[in-house]
């Protein structure tokens, strides 16, 4: 028998992993608990308790073989739930921090990172489980380590719940009044959508859709510093083939991916839902979006061009991995959170990249607003009106949007605050300081826009 | 517990490092101690370094493909030499349709 692999191609996927930081981001189970009602919350508490345990027990004993099997770092095992607003509808706002502290202990014993779906979907307006669930947000937050939080506020759909925006904006700076000793690490575990996917393994905005399987297996890869390697490798490729070298290397990418939520989907006997591909920076040097940008001739991030090469990336990474998985969902695009991502970190604190340069980027790539720390003097009503602005992106341009922003307690613009791990540091970004105020209290429902009505 | 069944059990085994005497005679000879069949094998030096990649068969081995990973790694560690031992399906899955 002949090797059947050229050595270039061997030497490129261990470079891959070694080098340039490739690798499975997180394999996240989704979890139904719409079987585990009961008006008594006790009894409830042990159906979500035992049905997570049950269920996602060998997770992250699984995820460990596979990574040593094929030699690829997975570094995230977590679990996604239905809403809890939807599945314990019934509740009060303590019964509902309750359920929260019980999500949080059944994932300290199987050993995940984080599980998602303390959420609510109030696009269109509130259920009494949907108001418990939102009030009970800062101090389920606050008391638990392991629980993400996310509320979709807006859809194409149904246009912006706008009440929903302006009670967001408080339960952020209250989820970061609360952690102010951790600079404010409860909101940092928040997410605010407009469009959320139903099946995207990416936490904080984990969530297990109602129109899911009782549970699935959903992947999320990455490996930005192997896609800005390829961009420097090519100071003098044009667009196109800048563009078919992103492809070529997403696809790569995918492909591994597809073949760790294959493994990942038998050894657990749960049903394979999707390959979420996205590129998710981490601080490490070398693991950045920004990175990538620059190397495409951007002195820094957030000048000029950004915009464009962001959306070249962001399209060309899709392309690639759409023809290398037979499901791509989730958020799937490139992620530019700021204090995840040393390039964007530097660029912020060299004062290239602002609030609006980023708002801005956030029309042309996945998600939106992430990893941002705020002045901590910030009104509860410009967090408010930020929501409400990159929710109108999500809905005019019918993709998923998200505001994951953290009020610095006691600091303000320029100032550094620390999540550690993969959350990173940043420098505390400055917000405008006119009121949106009277804007924001108006109430009520930014309707529909017209490209809703596609029947 | 039970790993999906893949159809073979083959592995690539990668040595990367600075060149010295001995290096495939100590790994295959590892490999005879385990029972693991070399099917192919590859090797290069360039500018003193030394490359060599390895096609084995697992399957008349009692041992599992971690085991073996983290036993040549460690050894391999102590020479000065990176090494490698992953199934071949992530080769496979990365670079053929």
């Amino acid at each position: 028998m002949t090797i059947t692999f050229a050595r270039e191609e061997i030497q490129q996927t261990i470079n891959m992993i070694h080098k340039e930081n490739l690798d499975i981001r997180t394999i996240t189970m989704g979890i139904s608990l719409l079987d585990c009602s009961s008006d008594d919350i006790g009894k409830m508490e042990k159906k979500i308790y035992d049905k997570i345990t049950k269920n996602a027990g060998r997770l992250v004993e699984v995820g460990e073989q596979i990574s040593a099997r094929y030699g690829i770092p997975i570094i995230n095992k977590r679990v996604s739930v239905t809403p809890i607003a939807i599945a314990a509808a019934q509740m009060n706002v303590d019964e509902m921090v309750r359920i929260a502290k019980t999500l949080n202990r059944a994932a300290r014993e199987i050993g995940i990172n984080f599980v998602g779906g303390f959420s609510a979907l109030v696009q269109k307006g509130f259920t009494s489980g949907d108001l418990a669930l939102i009030d009970a947000i800062p101090q389920a937050l606050s008391e638990t380590e392991f629980v993400c939080s996310s509320v979709n506020i807006g859809t194409t759909k149904a246009g912006i719940n706008m009440d929903a925006v302006l009670k967001m904006g408080n339960v952020i700076l209250k989820s970061a009044q609360l952690t102010a000793d951790n600079d404010g690490i409860a909101a940092a575990k928040l997410v605010v959508f407009c469009n959320a996917p139903e099946d995207n393994p990416f936490m904080a905005g984990a969530f297990h859709g109602v129109g899911e399987p009782d549970t699935v297996i959903n992947v999320g890869v990455s490996g930005p510093g192997v896609v800005a390697k390829v961009v420097k490798k090519y100071p003098e490729a044009d667009f196109s083939e800048l563009s078919n070298l992103i492809k070529q290397t997403a696809f790569k990418i995918t492909r591994m991916g597809e073949l760790i939520a294959r493994a990942a989907s038998k050894a657990l006997d749960v049903p394979f839902g999707i390959i979420d591909l996205s590129l998710a920076p981490t601080p490490a040097i070398g693991d950045s979006v920004a990175e990538i940008l620059e190397n495409m001739g951007l002195e820094r991030c957030g000048t000029h061009g950004t915009t464009a090469a962001l959306a070249l990336l962001n399209d060309a990474v899709k392309k690639g991995g759409a023809m290398a998985s037979s499901h791509v969902g989730g958020l799937s695009g490139a992620f530019i959170p700021v204090s995840e991502d040393a390039g964007m970190v530097r660029a912020v604190e060299e004062g290239a990249l602002t609030l609006d340069k980023l708002e801005a980027m956030t029309c042309v790539c996945s998600v939106g607003l992430d990893m941002i720390a705020l002045p901590g003097d910030v009104s509860a009503e410009t967090v408010s009106a930020i929501i409400a602005d990159e929710a109108a992106i999500g809905m005019i341009n019918k993709k998923t949007t998200a505001v994951r922003v953290i009020p610095a307690i006691g600091k303000k613009a320029g100032d550094r605050v620390e999540f550690g791990g993969l959350l990173g540091g940043a420098p505390v970004i400055a917000v405008h300081p006119y009121s949106s105020k009277l804007f924001v209290h108006r109430g009520g429902r930014i309707p529909a826009p017209i490209i809703s009505l596609t029947n | 517990m039970t790993m999906p069944r893949e159809e073979s059990n083959h592995a690539i085994i990668t040595v990367i490092g600075r060149d010295q005497i001995g290096i495939i005679a100590w790994v295959s000879g590892r490999l005879a101690e385990y029972h693991v069949n070399i099917l192919d094998i590859s090797q290069t030096i360039l500018n003193e370094f030394f490359t060599m990649i390895m096609v084995v068969d697992l399957e008349p081995s009692a041992l599992k493909l971690d085991v073996l990973a983290s036993a040549l790694e460690q050894e391999g560690d102590d020479k000065g030499l990176q090494v490698k031992v992953q199934h071949e399906d992530i080769f496979k899955f990365m670079h053929r349709i």
